[in-house]
């Protein structure tokens, strides 16, 4: 059984967003793509400054077993992204909803978080998953 | 879809929460609890079981049988010592690579592990090879692989006598009771025992190994990252029809006795041109050890290039090795481009990451040699 925070958005691709309150959101990948990739070896962040657009590919996650993509859960500028993963990418598997965030930004239009997943939505796709 | 098979095991895999995948037509746990980096870091720290029950075990009867096998493969069987174990190709005639296998010799026959995705072409091959004069049986066995620092701590619990042999002997013991046929050899680079029992007692040997302290099961997943740090090829990737012995760095499978002025030169499929290439070294590529700068892995398929952006070769395994703490590969590169400690780049989503030929094994073997 996998953590799915009530307070946070999700998207299909398992991304989860954090609404920072300010403008802003910070971006990572739920406790259940944790567990299904398995041990994380490398994180190819975003650069910060990069425009995305929703669904875009903006970095990957490689684990023992395969590479996986990281999509855009929705359009906006790379802020920040979180560098301590580059020397401990473990932190995705050990804290995917906090320290193992992998990005903040400052979407185009917040509004559209109400059209992601929300916790109850997202553990219905996650169980089917499994 | 055709029907998977299982091994003797499956039912105790699903029991310890194994993931199961399909694999070379078995449903194999590719991962149990732990996860594959654990399961690897165990199998170096302590003693990992695996099981390998999806490899074929074959015995071969009939006279001379060692010499008759000589006309497969390059290696030296006749020279083997009854009890010894070694390893061997089945090339073909243009010199390619059919399959590698683990070659045991008996009193009066010969006992062959070969690849599970191999298994039935091996068995027509060796069939059609040896003619009607030999009886090739294939086994209805179970193989469990014992590997780690520890298996011989174990070993020495419940079957001391094993723990006499070093690498790549093979005798028969009692391990609780069970009649096993145990040789002193493996795939992770590690000293252990690969153990084949009867169908009907594989699980209660397994129960019985899982119940040491220093026993885990371990998955596919730590196994295919524990032979890549050892260096150890994976049949269908790192060599297959289109390498040679010499281009694949096996050489030392060509048993002196067969090559140029030995003994028993050639007489195996393609042996023109393989001791052509081993006596002129003219082969133009050779499979190579490689070490990434950075974390990112470099896997399968990944084009290799040089400084100055020609492309010279291409990743056959790769991954992130637990224990080198880097990412560890191997590939096959344009022989001038192969000294070791050259730089090469792999281009990884588009961007060309620094690689460095290496010596492998990437990490300490830890084979018991007396």
């Amino acid at each position: 059984m996998s953590t799915i925070p009530a307070n946070l958005s999700y998207t299909e691709s398992h991304e989860w967003v954090l609404d920072n309150g300010d403008g802003t959101v910070t971006v990572g990948i739920t406790d259940h793509a944790q567990q299904a990739l398995g041990d994380v070896v490398f994180v190819e962040l975003p650069e910060v400054g990069r425009e995305l657009d929703a669904g875009e590919e903006f970095g990957v996650i490689e684990s023992v077993k395969a590479a996986s993509d990281l999509y855009a859960p929705l359009a906006g500028e790379v802020l920040e992204v979180n560098e301590a993963l580059e020397d401990a990418p473990e932190t995705v598997n050990e804290s995917p909803y906090e320290d193992g965030w992998i990005a903040k930004l400052k979407p185009a239009d917040i509004t559209v978080l109400d059209n992601l997943l929300d916790a109850d939505a997202y553990a219905q796709l996650a169980e089917e998953d499994d | 879809m055709s029907e998977l098979n299982r091994t003797p095991l499956h039912d105790l895999h699903v029991e310890l929460g194994g993931k199961m995948v399909p694999f070379a037509g078995y449903e194999m746990p590719v991962q149990f609890a732990l996860g594959v980096k654990k399961e690897h870091e165990h199998t170096r720290a302590a003693c990992g079981l695996f099981d390998v029950s999806h490899m074929g075990q074959v015995i071969v009867r009939g006279a001379d049988p060692a010499g008759a096998l000589e006309a497969l493969v390059p290696a030296d069987i006749v020279g083997l010592a009854v009890g010894a174990q070694r390893y061997a190709l089945f090339t073909n005639d243009q010199g390619g690579i059919l399959d590698d296998l683990m070659v045991v010799k008996g009193e009066d026959h010969l006992y062959l592990v070969v690849n599970a995705a191999c298994k039935e072409q091996d068995v027509a091959h060796l069939r059609a090879g040896l003619g009607d004069d030999y009886e090739v049986e294939v086994l209805d066995r179970g193989l469990l692989a014992l590997q780690g620092p520890q298996a011989t701590t174990v070993m020495q619990r419940l079957c001391p006598a094993a723990c006499d042999m070093v690498f790549m002997q093979h005798a028969r013991f009692e391990i609780d009771g069970i009649a096993v046929w145990a040789s002193r050899s493996g795939y992770t680079g590690e000293d252990g025992f690969e153990i084949s029992v009867a169908a009907s007692d594989a699980e209660r040997l397994a129960r019985r190994l899982l119940a040491e302290p220093e026993v885990e099961p371990i998955g596919l997943g730590a196994r295919d990252s524990l032979r890549l740090e050892a260096g150890l090829c994976l049949y269908g990737h790192d060599i297959d029809t289109t390498t040679t012995p010499v281009e694949a760095g096996l050489i030392w499978a060509i048993g002196k006795p067969r090559r140029r002025g030995g003994e028993r030169e050639g007489g195996f499929p393609g042996a023109e041109l393989i001791l052509q290439q081993v006596e002129d070294k003219d082969h133009t590529r050779k499979r190579v050890g490689l070490l990434g700068e950075g974390r990112a892995p470099v896997r399968e398929g990944a084009e290799l290039y040089s400084e100055e952006g020609e492309k010279i070769g291409v990743v056959t395994s790769g991954g992130f090795g637990p224990s080198v703490g880097k990412p560890v590969a191997m590939g096959y590169v344009a022989i001038e481009h192969a000294a070791l400690d050259n730089q090469v780049f792999a281009e990884v989503r588009g961007k060309r990451l620094p690689m460095t030929i290496a010596r492998m094994p990437f990490v300490t073997p830890g084979y018991y040699r007396g």
